[in-house]
């Protein structure tokens, strides 16, 4: 990251990629609904959650334009999401480890 | 700047390079303005992760918590509405990106329309949640003191509760599910919340972009503005599985 960023041309993100995007994340909604349906005990939340993550970083990526933006965006994004990972298991250790099952 | 005297700015005037009429003195260019408003404005989505963050962990250790009143709980919302209204916002996310590429692409009309679809889409999803919530507000679902466990104590009473078969919970148990509408109603409250003042930003933008404010070169509102609308669609990505989805099956 020596030199300043390069970005004077300002990257223009085509309608077929949006129009993809979109018609990615119908499906994956309906998958995800149709997942609900089917009976897979404890990986019904984890597909769920899987489903949406992929859904989430589709519009991340594409609508939000991370994928075309300047590394300092990329990084900010990302720490970003490293932090909301880092105090979730913080809370979560407290929890688990306290009186998990005593309540 | 007001307070600058006369000829220092007449000064500054004569020796600053060319530029759009858009860009601030403080930047050296364009392309530096754009940055620093994108790294602005992603670093209020991170407060607004972190936010709902919150909410979503408080969701996450409640349902470990008191598991069987928020699977009965769950229960109570409709699939259909909730799938409804995900298509409607994402549909809408899809609008809100069509018309920052019409913006880039200085196509005034074409975003006007996009963002009066994406103003449309935005009050069909309102119009959805509003059927939902009056919905539990007629089953005394709220929490508060007219909240009542009639449905989860005795699930035969309640058509949904028995359509799904839940078993009776214990009294002490069925109260946990006013837990489950609390966070249900904050999280998807405070999502409202953010369409509410989103859309309130689309009326006024569709009066600017008639204006031709946006398709002159200067796309920096209408692109921030649709990274604010796609991050609202993210939450409700998250939200959907989490409140409608996970406990069908429990």
């Amino acid at each position: 990251m020596s030199e300043p960023t390069k970005h004077d041309e300002h990257h223009i993100v085509s309608p077929k990629v949006y129009l993809v995007i979109f018609l990615a994340l119908l499906v994956l909604t309906t998958l995800t609904v149709a997942a609900s349906f089917a009976e897979l005990g404890i990986f019904n939340p984890i597909v769920a959650l899987a489903i949406a993550v992929v859904k989430a970083v589709l519009v991340v990526l594409f609508f939000m334009h991370v994928k075309y933006s300047t590394r300092l965006t990329k990084l900010t994004v990302g720490a970003g999401v490293f932090t909301f990972l880092v105090l979730i298991s913080l809370t979560l250790s407290d929890y688990v480890s306290r009186a998990w099952g005593r309540w | 700047m007001s307070d600058s005297p006369v000829i220092t700015q007449g000064a500054l005037e004569a020796a600053h390079h060319e530029h759009p009429p858009y860009q601030r003195h403080h930047f050296e260019t364009i392309g530096q303005q754009n940055d620093a408003t994108n790294f602005a404005m992603w670093l209020f989505l991170l407060t607004e992760i972190m936010f709902f963050g919150g909410l979503f962990t408080a969701y996450l250790i409640y349902r470990n918590w008191y598991y069987p009143a928020f699977v009965a709980a769950s229960h109570q919302l409709n699939i259909v509405w909730g799938s409804a209204n995900t298509a409607v916002l994402i549909s809408s996310s899809f609008t809100m990106a069509m018309g920052v590429w019409c913006a880039e692409t200085r196509r005034k009309s074409g975003l006007v329309l996009a963002l009066v679809l994406t103003f449309l889409l935005g009050l069909v999803f309102l119009g959805i949640k509003t059927i939902e919530y009056s919905e539990k507000i007629e089953k005394h679902h709220v929490p508060g003191f007219h909240y009542s466990i009639q449905s989860f104590v005795n699930p035969a009473s309640d058509p949904v509760a028995a359509a799904y078969g839940d078993k009776p919970l214990a009294l002490d148990m069925a109260g946990k599910t006013e837990l489950y509408f609390f966070l249900y109603f904050a999280m998807t409250g405070m999502h409202a919340l953010h369409m509410i003042i989103g859309i309130a930003i689309l009326g006024y933008m569709i009066f600017r972009a008639r204006a031709g404010a946006y398709t002159s070169g200067h796309v920096t509102f209408v692109e921030n503005f649709g990274l604010y609308w796609h991050f609202v669609d993210i939450v409700w990505i998250f939200l959907f599985p989490l409140l409608y989805l996970i406990s069908r099956h429990q």
